[in-house]
């Protein structure tokens, strides 16, 4: 028995597994103990695995050693790698974040929960980007939406249940949409097997339920991950859960739902039907352009820094997707690579405004009054995190916007580089709004002065925020493994 | 109802019977309908119609909270045993197979531990439902 072998599937195990140990443990600092150690193995995990197929291999494992399509295969190839990476990466900083950060946020009885629905959100994330099998895929969906709204759910407002509800409602119409699509699939092909699927699909390209399941998943899954006109549910749900939480889901929950569309585009129903025979790209097109500033418009007006944030998130969802339809390598590699910077740098942002909430005893603009004078550290972290909303040189966000303006050049499109540099005004105006509230107005009076967040949050938060200026000096990485992702996807549909 | 007689006594008749016919939907579904959901979901049954005849208190003091909750931990940590059991033993994860001397053995051996575990779980979490809505009509 060697630990290499099985990777693919302890990845997804081992979360699970902390699950129901923090459930039996309750008490005491096991469950938290657990939890963390579960991610951190994910995470080591998936360093490996990323290790492995960065040169084009493509891992499978048969589960109960069922040949691939009989049974549930799973499967690592480059696309998968860059998600695992990014999503166990984020839960091994929040997780030593939400220690203390739920503390002051959910009552201690409720804290083992917590911690056993983290690991079932991570198993549930980490199960979708390594299965290849379709209603697999489904299966997770739904283990990491409901460990989701319950997390939610647990925010200190009591709007969060309210929001919880909300995206309950959304989230399983999405997901009730994209089995709608797979049962089609599974009923013109007979297979749930991902590459099986797609070479069965073949034949059957234009008939109508395959086309119909083409709209039922694309529509279920941009629910998921709040394309424009279906995110009601995203700004109330990251604005009232619990800081950990929103840190966490800002960069993995819409970002994996994102990762099942691409498989879907590019490796089942392939390029040519989704991008050339219909007009989704135009559709996409739109709807991008819609969120880049429609969403920004709003955020500029929101009066609590953490609605503005979220706000902020849905318009750079508009990014993401504005990449993928292009559907040139260089567009989805900008892409991927946008929302592995966005996912790094929202999350450092959320854990520092936590540290800041729970100082400050709010999120909104008057209660963070006067921080870069009480809470140096943690404004000056924002403001830098916000320099890569914006896509300052030097940053994350420089890379993804740069790489943006590229695909949209290589195709000959002036007006969109255009219109992706107006949007990142409207990101100027809204990242000023917490600069002018944290440095140029006083600080409410009754406010100690001079205190900053306790050093268990501070750390995880800064490492973010490191980590997103790293990403924005040293691309190997981030746009490596995203372009070797994108060719592999473009390259073998063609 | 504690206080009806006919109900009392007929309840204390049929609970061991749910409970061996729970038992049988459980090891029986291999070979026909049944398995570790409906076993589970009956299993519960038998304790939610006691607590509707006994009174939720009596109901709690024979199935405690801990060990309903315990009950839906551990259903699923059986089953990500028998998962690693086949890692541990040579094979995949969930590999029935080398669980026994012959593959059918294996077969039957996996699927034996898994439904239990499944079994174990629901009934845990149909408990669990039932326990927080009726301990909240109480509350009020």
């Amino acid at each position: 028995m060697s630990v290499a072998l099985h990777m693919p599937v302890l990845q997804v195990v081992v979360p699970l597994l902390s699950a129901p140990l923090a459930v039996l443990a309750r008490r005491g600092s096991l469950p938290f103990m657990f939890t963390t150690a579960a991610a951190w193995f994910a995470f080591a995990t998936s360093i490996a695995l990323w290790m492995e197929v960065e040169h084009g291999a493509v891992l499978s494992y048969f589960i109960g050693s069922w040949p691939a399509p009989w049974g549930i295969e799973y499967r690592v190839d480059r696309l998968s790698a860059l998600f695992l990476l990014l999503v166990s990466g984020l839960a091994a900083v929040v997780l030593p974040y939400s220690r203390r950060s739920i503390q002051a946020e959910i009552p201690r009885e409720q804290h083992y929960l917590f911690y056993a629905l983290f690991s079932l959100c991570l198993a549930g994330l980490l199960g979708i980007t390594v299965t290849a099998d379709a209603f697999n895929i489904f299966v997770f969906l739904e283990i990491a939406s409901l460990s989701t709204y319950v997390m939610i759910a647990l925010g200190r407002d009591r709007r969060a249940l309210v929001a919880s509800y909300q995206y309950l409602v959304m989230g399983t119409i999405g997901a009730t949409f994209f089995v709608i699509g797979v049962g089609l699939l599974y009923l013109m092909t007979g297979t749930l097997n991902l590459p099986d699927m797609a070479e069965r699909l073949a034949a059957e390209r234009h008939t109508r339920p395959v086309l119909a399941a083409l709209a039922f998943i694309t529509v279920g899954l941009s629910l998921k991950l709040a394309l424009f006109p279906l995110h009601q549910w995203l700004p109330n749900a990251y604005t009232y859960a619990p800081s950990a939480v929103t840190a966490f889901l800002a960069g993995t929950a819409t970002k994996v739902s994102l990762y099942v569309l691409v498989r879907f585009y590019y490796s089942v129903f392939g390029e040519s039907l989704v991008f050339r025979h219909l007009p989704l790209p135009e559709i996409m097109l739109l709807l991008s352009l819609a969120a880049m500033f429609v969403a920004s418009g709003i955020a500029i007006f929101q009066r609590d820094f953490k609605k503005l944030l979220a706000w902020s998130s849905i318009g750079q969802i508009g990014y993401i997707t504005l990449g993928l339809s292009f559907d040139t390598v260089t567009g989805l590699t900008a892409s991927l690579v946008n929302l592995f910077n966005q996912a790094v740098t929202k999350c450092g942002l959320f854990l520092l405004l936590g540290g800041a909430v729970i100082v400050a005893g709010g999120s909104t603009l008057e209660r963070l009054a006067g921080l870069g004078r009480t809470m140096p550290l943690t404004s000056f972290g924002i403001v830098i995190g916000g320099l890569g909303l914006i896509g300052v040189p030097g940053t994350a966000g420089f890379i993804s916007k740069w790489y943006l303006v590229l695909a949209a050049l290589e195709r000959g499109e002036w007006w969109l580089v255009f219109a992706v540099l107006l949007s990142s005004l409207l990101a100027v105006a809204y990242v000023w709004r917490f600069v002018e509230a944290a440095y140029f107005r006083p600080a409410p009076p009754g406010r100690p002065p001079r205190r900053e967040a306790p050093a268990s949050l501070l750390i995880p938060a800064w490492l973010m925020i490191a980590a997103s200026v790293y990403f924005g000096l040293d691309t190997s990485v981030t746009v490596g493994s995203a372009s070797g992702a994108a060719e592999m996807l473009i390259g073998v549909k063609k | 109802m504690k206080d009806d007689v006919v109900l009392r006594v007929v309840a204390k008749l049929l609970v061991p019977f749910i409970l061996l016919f729970a038992l049988y939907v459980q090891f029986h579904g291999d070979f026909g309908p049944g398995g570790g959901f409906q076993a589970g979901v009956i299993i519960a049954a038998a304790v939610i119609f006691y607590a509707i005849i006994f009174g939720l208190p009596t109901a709690r003091s024979v199935v405690p909270d801990w060990l309903v909750e315990a009950m839906v931990a551990a259903g699923v940590l059986l089953y990500l045993g028998v998962g690693l059991a086949g890692i541990l033993l040579g094979g995949n994860y969930l590999d029935y197979f080398v669980l026994g001397a012959t593959p059918v053995a294996g077969q039957h051996r996996g699927i034996f531990w898994v439904e239990a575990g499944v079994g174990i779980t629901v009934s845990g979490v149909m408990l669990k439902i039932f326990y927080m809505f009726a301990a909240r009509a109480r509350d009020k």
